[in-house]
């Protein structure tokens, strides 16, 4: 991998990471504060949808989503994977600090054997019969 | 009992966009011009493409159930649970597509499953 493609996936990946993690904080902040509940409703979705932090969650979430697609371009599913797996860690860390969530010991092992087994699956050969 | 009726509609949903997302950005090939004409210009000719047309739809009905998911779990729940979708992927690979998965990828889809237990308890 020549250098400017290296520092280009590199920075992609960190988009990638920061604005899932800080996409759905922000979503998750709107929709318990001020968005109103959800029901059946579709105007209940409406509403949420345009309230601050919900839309401001939805811009990132279109940024995550944009820039893994370009990242999809040249970067196999199975290098995206497992370097984007550090995002539930993050999630985890924002949940506590911001949304005052109560991550039991269960939870956290949860999250690391769920990121260990998203690098697991990441690694292994996406090509049939002639798997290392 | 509603949070894990709404990861399973995340996890349907994710798996079938994953795919198509993922082969028509392959077929697309990579993308190389990031000034604003050139984004717009790939923009353009990715908005036509249907199964991306698709995966944006499967999208919508994830991103609709997160939605209603993390007003009733915690987002430090919700968010590695649709991690579920690996584990859904790999049994598919092998049992629709006749994929050849390796026993790594079966250790990795394990792990993921016992992680998703781990956060049911």
């Amino acid at each position: 991998m020549n250098p400017r493609l290296r520092w280009k996936t590199r920075a992609f990946a960190a988009i990638v990471i920061l604005s899932n993690a800080l996409g759905n904080l922000s979503l998750t902040w709107g929709l318990r504060y001020g968005a109103g509940e959800l029901t059946a409703s579709p105007l209940t979705f409406l509403r949420a949808i345009f309230s601050p932090w919900v839309s401001l969650g939805i811009c990132l979430l279109i940024a995550w989503l944009i820039s893994r697609m370009f990242l999809l371009s040249w970067a196999d599913l199975s290098y995206v994977l497992p370097v984007t797996a550090f995002g539930y860690v993050l999630t985890a860390l924002l949940s506590r600090m911001f949304l005052g969530e109560q991550v039991t010991a269960a939870r956290w092992a949860g999250t690391l054997l769920i990121m260990a087994g998203v690098i697991l699956v990441g690694l292994g050969n996406p090509h049939t019969g002639d798997a290392t | 009992m509603k949070a894990w009726g709404l990861l399973a509609v995340i996890v349907a949903s994710t798996v079938t966009a994953d795919l198509l997302q993922s082969h028509e950005m392959k077929r697309h090939g990579e993308i190389q011009d990031f000034r604003p004409s050139g984004l717009r210009s790939v923009l353009r000719k990715l908005a036509g493409k249907r199964n991306l047309i698709l995966a944006v739809a499967c999208m919508a009905v994830s991103f609709f159930a997160f939605m209603a998911l993390v007003q009733v779990a915690d987002l430090s729940f919700a968010v590695p649970a649709s991690a579920a979708s690996l584990v859904i992927e790999t049994v598919l690979a092998r049992l629709v597509l006749k994929e050849h998965v390796d026993s790594r990828r079966w250790i990795g889809a394990a792990l993921v499953a016992g992680g998703v237990w781990l956060l049911a308890l």
